[in-house]
């Protein structure tokens, strides 16, 4: 079976989440706890490193529109970074560049913050 | 290849599709363009045709000929009629706080033809279908 993990970093006030491996409909609810939990703890600056991803579906890419408005509403926001080109392709291809910010590299996310 | 109807299978289907593609010798980029929307298409029918219902079967069938891959994915479910696939609108989804529907959208642009048919009470199929070029 094909796992996925997504660990947390605390910087500062920013939180960088590390997602590694396959993220689809199975593991999604993995990612979906993680940001909940961060939230639930009033952490609303959020860094997505995807450095370690080797898939997604859109049931992860869901994952991120699902928390996104609170997110924002609590002067926050879901950055994304270190996407290879498959993975960035499927975030393309959805549009989601024109409502987030997506980043070569980790730390050129935090800098936006 | 058949699967019960549980989102734990869907690497399974994944790794199916991608040994056949292999053997084929189709493109890697190509290769996933195939190996998502059929992950997509299954998990479709697990939430919309099987509503998470475990013990559901989905079949899953490839052929390859004329430069083409088809693959068939039949389930047995409840028939959902696929709206019209749009690009989304992910400012409305934003807005409307949709998070669903990103999956068909992908279907219909990964693959170069996606056919939806269903035989009421009996079976639901949809057919996506990859124009393989020669130098893939």
């Amino acid at each position: 079976m094909a796992e996925f993990n997504a660990s947390v970093k605390d910087q500062g006030d920013i939180s960088i989440v590390y997602l590694k491996g396959f993220l689809d409909a199975h593991t999604a609810p993995v990612l979906e706890n993680t940001i909940s939990e961060l939230i639930d703890k009033g952490k609303y600056r959020i860094v997505a490193n995807f450095k370690e991803l080797s898939y997604i579906s859109s049931a992860g890419l869901g994952v991120f529109m699902a928390f996104i408005e609170k997110i924002r509403e609590n002067n926050g926001d879901i950055k994304l970074s270190s996407m290879n080109d498959k993975v960035y392709n499927i975030f393309d291809l959805l549009g989601f560049p024109l409502l987030y910010e997506i980043f070569k590299t980790e730390d050129e996310a935090v800098k936006k913050f | 290849m058949v699967v019960k109807s549980r989102t734990e299978n869907l690497s399974d289907v994944r790794e199916f599709i991608n040994s056949l593609v292999r053997k084929i010798g189709i493109s890697p980029e190509v290769s996933e363009d195939i190996i998502l929307a059929v992950d997509e298409a299954c998990t479709n029918i697990i939430k919309h045709s099987y509503k998470f219902f475990p013990d559901g079967e989905i079949i899953v069938k490839v052929k390859y000929f004329d430069n083409k891959i088809i693959i068939t994915i039949i389930d047995y479910g409840e028939n959902f009629q696929p709206h019209k696939i749009h690009k989304p609108d992910l400012q409305e989804y934003y807005k409307h706080k949709k998070v669903g529907g990103l999956g068909m959208y992908l279907m219909k642009t990964l693959m170069d033809e996606v056919k939806y048919s269903s035989v009421p009470g009996k079976y639901n199929q949809v057919l996506l279908t990859k124009y393989i070029n020669s130098t893939s």
